[in-house]
């Protein structure tokens, strides 16, 4: 057994939330670069050099890259042989309370029927899996609800097969148009339940930008989608230019015989995430 | 480093004072990148439903929204010595369903990201209003080009409040002109650019 005290994680979590909101990692960046330097659109190049100065302005005044700090969603991958000193979601809270209070960021989180602000930005969303060994990962995701209110899911028959959720995906982009910041990062899950394609959707964002599924027929999917979003989309901002996703992460999952579950999940091109391990 | 630089073709847009001349609403064309200067109100979800239920109780606004521009932001918190945090625009079409009621009193520009409703659009265009974009997830650069921050009402909506802020040289790019000229639909059916 490995013991490790709740107050490291409190910690971890607080310092994640403070570095997601002002330092975009570096596989966002290049893949700002990148669309950049294939980008057809003169307007749609100008915002994404605002977008990659932005992030420089960011992270050397500790501003925020975006204003939107985001509602949390953290992933715990906890190792059954390690012993945690207390108890484990509230010291996620307290991390992300401390974050956003310590970090100058914006509490964004409400209550759904009164809409009254719960000020400190908990509670968030924590996911745990639990895994063999002594290890503890936290994977840290900020995420706006401009482009998580873009996200969508559709119990479809098994008739529709592949091609059906990929015009389900593109459709859902291409309708999203400016709304969630694009350049976007598209999370998809496909099959599961319900609520696992939606959890496959977001989980697929913390994959390395552009990263190809592990399964070729998988990745065949990502690019597909990829290829379709960036020929009929609206391009960065909504205003042209080629670059409406900068990359597609499908993730799958078994699903019913009688069943065929997909989420998309809309990240704009602030996409914060962070991971550590303790 | 090369990044730094500001993007050539903002060099020579041109500058907009604020709050807006009606005459120059009048000459702002959809797909213009343009920059603004002087003062505009803020304001969002819980504004906008604020406001509206101020509307319905036949009370006064805490400010006169004619002739104004609203931006539709919700800023981050400022850090010490800093007038405010990060200040990009928030999603507009949530703004919608109270944007004609608010243009009806004379307000003559909106700002924020994405496209509007055609209610609204056939509201600016009955009331000679204007609606802008500005540069979603750019809240950093964007702070830069807010001078002044006074808090106007609604406090305790925290980020939601209203404010009103100096800009100096705040970009924008014009979607609806005062023409009825949709500068993202014009994009979508390959007419723009």
């Amino acid at each position: 057994m490995r013991t490790i005290e709740t107050e490291k994680i409190t910690a971890a979590v607080r310092d994640l939330a403070i570095e997601a909101a002002h330092n975009l990692e570096p596989d966002i960046l290049d893949g700002l670069l990148a669309a950049r330097d294939r980008e057809t659109s003169s307007l749609a190049r100008d915002v994404l050099d605002i977008l990659i100065v932005n992030a420089d302005i960011a992270s050397r005044e500790m501003i925020p890259a975006c204003q939107d700090t985001g509602i949390c969603t953290i992933f715990v991958t906890l190792g059954r042989e390690a012993q945690l000193t207390g108890d484990l979601e509230s010291a996620v809270q307290e991390g992300v309370r401390a974050g956003y209070e310590e970090g100058y960021l914006r509490k964004s989180v409400c209550d759904p029927v009164t809409r009254k602000n719960t000020g400190t930005n908990v509670p968030a969303v924590v996911h745990v899996e639990l895994v063999e060994g002594d290890l503890l990962e936290i994977a840290f995701l900020p995420k706006g609800c401009g482009s998580e209110n873009m996200s969508r899911l559709q119990m479809l028959p098994p008739s529709a097969g592949i091609p059906g959720a990929i015009d389900f995906v593109v459709d859902a982009v291409i309708q999203a148009g400016p709304n969630p910041c694009p350049p976007l990062v598209v999370g998809v899950g496909i099959g599961g339940t319900f609520e696992r394609a939606a959890f496959m959707a977001k989980k697929a964002l913390l994959r390395p930008l552009g990263e190809p599924a592990g399964r070729d027929d998988v990745a065949e999917i990502e690019a597909e989608i990829l290829g379709k979003v960036n020929a009929g989309g609206r391009g960065v901002h909504g205003l042209g230019g080629c670059n409406t996703a900068l990359a597609v992460h499908v993730d799958t999952f078994p699903t019913h015989i009688a069943s065929l579950p997909v989420a998309v999940n809309i990240q704009c091109h602030s996409h914060r995430h962070k991971q550590v391990s303790l | 480093m090369s990044l730094l630089r500001a993007p050539e073709s903002f060099a020579d847009t041109r500058r907009v004072e604020l709050p807006l001349a009606s005459d120059v609403v009048s000459e702002l064309r959809a797909g213009e990148l343009i920059r603004l200067s002087g003062s505009m109100y803020t304001g969002r979800d819980q504004t906008h439903r604020r406001l509206c239920a101020l509307l319905d109780e036949g009370r006064d606004l805490p400010v006169d929204l004619a002739g104004q521009l609203l931006y539709y932001v919700g800023p981050s918190p400022a850090r010490p010595g800093r007038v405010i945090g990060a200040a990009g625009p928030t999603t507009s079409y949530r703004m919608d369903a109270y944007t004609p009621r608010l243009l009806e009193l004379g307000l003559s520009a909106t700002m924020g990201k994405g496209a509007r409703s055609s209610k609204v659009r056939a509201a600016m265009h009955k009331h000679g209003a204007v609606y802008l974009v500005t540069f979603g997830g750019a809240g950093a650069l964007l702070s830069r080009c807010i001078r002044e921050v006074e808090l106007v009402a609604f406090e305790d909506a925290g980020p939601e409040a209203m404010f009103r802020f100096v800009v100096e040289d705040f970009p924008a790019v014009v979607i609806n002109d005062v023409s009825g000229r949709d500068f993202y639909e014009e994009i979508s059916t390959g007419q723009g650019l």
